[in-house]
């Protein structure tokens, strides 16, 4: 965006802090607008008549460096790019990298329906949500547009997911487009050979289109043409080489793209860009080998500005990584890592049920909380305030303390001889040689949990009740 | 999304408003109109009265496109550009320019000594010198990541995936750092004396740097020393360890703010060794304690490396990650108090119930698949992306974790050469 601070902002509002937009001033709503937190559209007076021209200037003012591309229709559509910034602390990175999964057209019926599901089925708990795949991209490896139609048609029917079309023949795309004609998908790839042809679909049918070529003046000559056409949704594929120093060469551009789009404004290039970490497959025979290099990939290209990616591995060994790793470089620095220190109950805790310490590191506080829900067991959580540290650091650097856990219990008014019967809580196996001391401060039983708190549930059955001493 | 509206509609639509700017715009026929790509409908626009112009100029290019007469609106100074058909591709070279604000580079750091220096290593390590961030084309990096494998005093237990590699050597840290030299490439070895642990088997320092000897001995390349992570009794445990490898440059693991660090510094000064400053996830904390390594102690810059703590993918990478891309920025554009090269105890990512549990203790999860290939992968991705933010140093455990991570590093670094991958017909190749 083109202006950094509230003050800018503020002189286009309406400077009346009517309150509307649930801000108590303009000037709030200000900032709000530069952090990105809240949108223009969130002001009503703004949107009336006499505040159009402000309302325009504003508009193009905050807009986000990279041009937001949106592929699919309704509830299912998916943004890509968006970015205002080339490091997180900046601000935050906006809509997480997109994960595409690969089917090709000559995949019989039954299997290519059981991938479909594959990817749109998969999903991994993580602090409080599920973290999903995104897409299928369907390859034309038959070379035969009706074949493409058809397994196209057959995606379409069994996944609401996004589609990329990916062929370099327009006629082998026209079909595609023909069979999912209302649903937005992207299509793959304009290239310096076909381009003509793929920028009449794009304007045809109305859908954002990749631009691929891994020579970057041909690559900045085929979207400052399709801009001049009046096409817009671009997405750049500068080439995602496997190996060597051509994959050197892919970074290289990855982030010569991005850099010449936020940091120096180039317009003509300010797309969201995509990866294909599969290509990893045209050089490693081996399953597991090819997997993991496009695991590697994935990665590198997650942290370093890929805004959307074509994959091929469902191995949970490729999936769990990946989408962790795109939730690492997408959550919000922002937001804070702690939460409130405190004693919380999972469940209806009885007087039996245990109590269990951890920190008030969101993570930590997060993963047990979910751990001992999932499990149903019911039970307390003590959250110790260690500063928003997890529990091995904390004990290490003197944040989780005897008298910490015994302030978290007064604190909050927790008194075990009235809410417990068996006056006993239990530590977390990586904090083990704090024991001697909470016993000494807080005069309870202390037993020693497992190291992870995924284990609580075979734990229990084990040493859980305490036995009497 | 794509909301379709006809023109005759939006005739209605616009009438009871009085719309400027859809005087002098003529529109005939009842063509239809796709508002999805200007991100409208009908109500927004009947709301939004400024929209109302950005419409106009939609339908005049619409209405132009299929030749319908249409006057140039009357005060708007957009100009309308009507999708257009070109027969050749506009010529356009791409450039950027290098980032100015990297002008600091980041300390070189040399570790271990060879004969000549005072020394008995075979070979020495540097690590940092670095001009821009990690294989950015700005500035090449002078000298390449490096990875040293994890050795203990004693036998630990560890996820299975680790250990079926180390059961044979278990009891001997002398033959377990021989293997990881030997078999699994390690350039440095690490030794942690974790038995001095008062809770674990308090060996004493004179024992513990019995076996920093024998590690010495067994090795050629350069090694670091780690204490047990107690604050009351690790800076005698390195001292002494210190004084018996006195003038092999070994990388002292670690001073920190919660102990004595000066008693580490001055270990480190007296026996020629490198100081490990570990702080934990706290850019200004880390600060500190450099300067008070060089302010306070008296270390010399090319003394010193950073440990500004590793957590594991899914379970704090992103402040560990953003925390090391910060300090890198800072030292590269001009912060003197945080220029120095970074290592990661990378093999924390074995800590995450993902690299090592059987299966996943939720029910609602998708499957976990095997867990000797989840495992690996994770301290992998844990350590990729910190080498993206400056990372140096891995401090690393599994043998192919090692391995692909060695070859990643060095492609980005520039030294790996491959056989030309042709990638223009990916879209058909059959996997
Ligand atoms: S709704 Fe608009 S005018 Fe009202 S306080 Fe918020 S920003 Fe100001």
């Amino acid at each position: 965006m083109k202006v950094n601070s509230p003050l800018q902002v503020y002189k286009y509002l309406p400077q009346t802090n009517c309150g509307e937009c649930g801000e108590t001033t303009c000037m709030a709503f200000a900032s709000r607008l530069i952090d990105r937190s809240m949108k223009l559209e969130d002001c009503p007076p703004l949107l009336t008549d006499e505040f159009k021209e402000k309302y325009m200037e504003l508009e193009s003012l905050l807009a986000p460096e990279i041009r937001e591309v949106i592929i699919g229709t309704g509830e299912h559509a998916k943004a890509i790019g968006g970015d205002d910034v080339l490091y997180r602390h900046q601000l935050t990175f906006f809509n997480p990298t997109k994960f595409a999964y690969d089917v090709g057209d000559t995949m019989p019926e039954a299997e290519l329906v059981e991938r479909v599901n594959k990817i749109q089925n998969f999903r991994k708990f993580y602090v409080g949500n599920f973290l999903n795949l995104d897409m299928v991209a369907v390859r034309c490896v038959s070379g035969d547009a009706s074949k493409f139609a058809v397994a196209v048609k057959k995606v379409s029917e069994t996944t609401e997911l996004p589609l990329i079309l990916c062929s370099f023949d327009p006629a082998v795309l026209k079909a595609g487009l023909e069979a999912v004609k209302d649903k937005n998908p992207l299509i793959y790839a304009a290239t310096g050979d076909n381009w003509g042809d793929v920028a009449e679909l794009a304007l045809e049918y109305k859908v954002p289109v990749v631009l691929f070529s891994p020579d970057l003046d041909k690559l900045r000559s085929l979207a400052v043409t399709f801009i001049e056409m009046g096409i817009k949704d671009l997405v750049l594929d500068p080439g995602t080489y496997p190996q060597g120093n051509q994959l050197k060469g892919t970074f290289d551009r990855f982030i010569q793209i991005r850099r010449a789009g936020i940091k120096e404004g180039q317009k003509e290039i300010a797309f969201p860009l995509m990866a294909v970490p599969m290509n990893t497959y045209l050089v490693y025979d081996e399953p597991v080998t090819a997997s993991y290099w496009e695991t590697v990939l994935a990665s590198v290209f997650t942290v370093r500005y890929g805004d959307i990616m074509i994959l091929h591995s469902l191995e949970p060994y490729a999936l769990l990584p990946e989408v962790h790793i795109r939730d690492t470089i997408y959550t919000d620095p922002r937001t804070p890592v702690k939460v409130e220190p405190g004693v919380f109950e999972v469940g209806a805790p009885a007087k039996d049920s245990p109590v269990i310490v951890t920190t008030n590191f969101a993570l930590t506080y997060y993963t047990v909380e979910s751990d001992l829900s999932s499990n149903k067991i019911d039970c307390y959580i003590a959250a110790v305030d260690t500063d928003g540290i997890g529990v091995e650091a904390a004990v290490a650097g003197g944040q989780l303390t005897a008298a910490r856990i015994k302030e978290t219990f007064d604190k909050a008014g927790f008194d075990f001889a009235e809410k417990t019967s068996h006056g006993a809580l239990i530590l977390p196996g990586l904090s083990a040689r704090l024991q001697g001391d909470v016993e000494d401060v807080t005069g309870l039983k202390v037993l020693i949990g497992p190291p992870d708190s995924g284990r609580i549930p075979g734990w229990m059955e084990k040493s859980w009740p305490p036995k009497a001493k | 999304m794509t909301k379709k509206i006809k023109l005759s509609e939006l005739g209605s639509l616009f009438g009871d408003l009085d719309v400027k700017a859809l005087e002098g715009v003529k529109i005939e026929g009842d063509v239809e109109l796709d508002l999805g790509q200007v991100g409208l409908n009908p109500q927004m626009a009947y709301a939004l009265g400024h929209e109302t112009t950005q419409i106009a100029l939609h339908l005049m290019n619409i209405s132009r496109i299929l030749g319908y007469p249409v006057d140039r609106m009357p005060g708007s100074s957009t100009t309308a550009t009507a999708p257009k058909r070109l027969s050749r591709l506009i010529d356009s070279k791409f450039s950027v320019g290098r980032i100015e604000e990297w002008k600091n580079p980041i300390q070189e750091v040399v570790l271990g000594a060879t004969s000549s220096d005072g020394g008995t290593r075979k070979s020495t390590i540097t690590l940092g010198g670095e001009n821009a961030l990690p294989y950015y084309f700005d500035s090449p990096m002078p000298h390449r990541n490096h990875i040293t494998m994890d050795v203990f005093d004693m036998p630990i237990s560890m996820a299975k995936a680790v250990k079926s590699n180390y059961e044979d050597v278990m009891e001997s840290p002398a033959e377990w750092a021989k293997k990881v030299v030997r078999d699994f490439g390690a350039d440095m070895v690490t030794i942690h004396l974790i038995s001095t642990d008062p809770n674990i088997k308090d060996t004493s320092p004179a024992e513990a740097a019995k076996t920093v000897e024998e590690v010495l001995q067994a090795v050629d390349v350069p090694i670091v020393i780690g204490g047990s992570g107690n604050p009351e009794k690790d800076p005698e445990v390195l001292e002494k360890a210190a004084e018996v490898a006195e003038g092999e440059r070994c990388l002292l693991a670690s001073a920190s703010l919660n102990l004595d660090y000066a008693r580490i510094a001055e270990a480190a000064k007296k026996y020629n060794h490198v100081v490990l400053s570990w702080t934990q996830l706290e850019i200004n904390a880390q600060k500190e304690l450099n300067r008070k390594l060089m302010k306070q102690c008296g270390v010399a810059r090319e003394n010193i490396v950073m440990d500004p703590t590793t957590a594991a993918l899914g379970y704090g990478l992103d402040y560990a990650y953003t925390n090391m891309e910060r300090i890198r920025l800072a030292g590269l554009s001009g912060d003197q108090e945080l220029n120095f090269p970074m290592s990661s105890g990378t093999t924390n990512a074995w800590g995450a119930r993902e690299s090592w549990m059987v299966s996943s203790p939720l029910k609602e999860d998708s499957d976990w698949g095997p867990r000797e290939y989840r495992g690996p992968i994770w301290e992998i991705v844990t350590g990729l992306t910190l080498s993206l933010a400056g990372n140096d140093l891995f401090m690393m455990m599994h043998p192919t974790a090692v391995q692909v991570l060695k070859e990643i590093t060095r492609t980005l670094y520039g030294s790996k050469e491959n056989e030309h991958v042709d990638i223009s017909n990916w879209v058909s190749a059959v996997v």
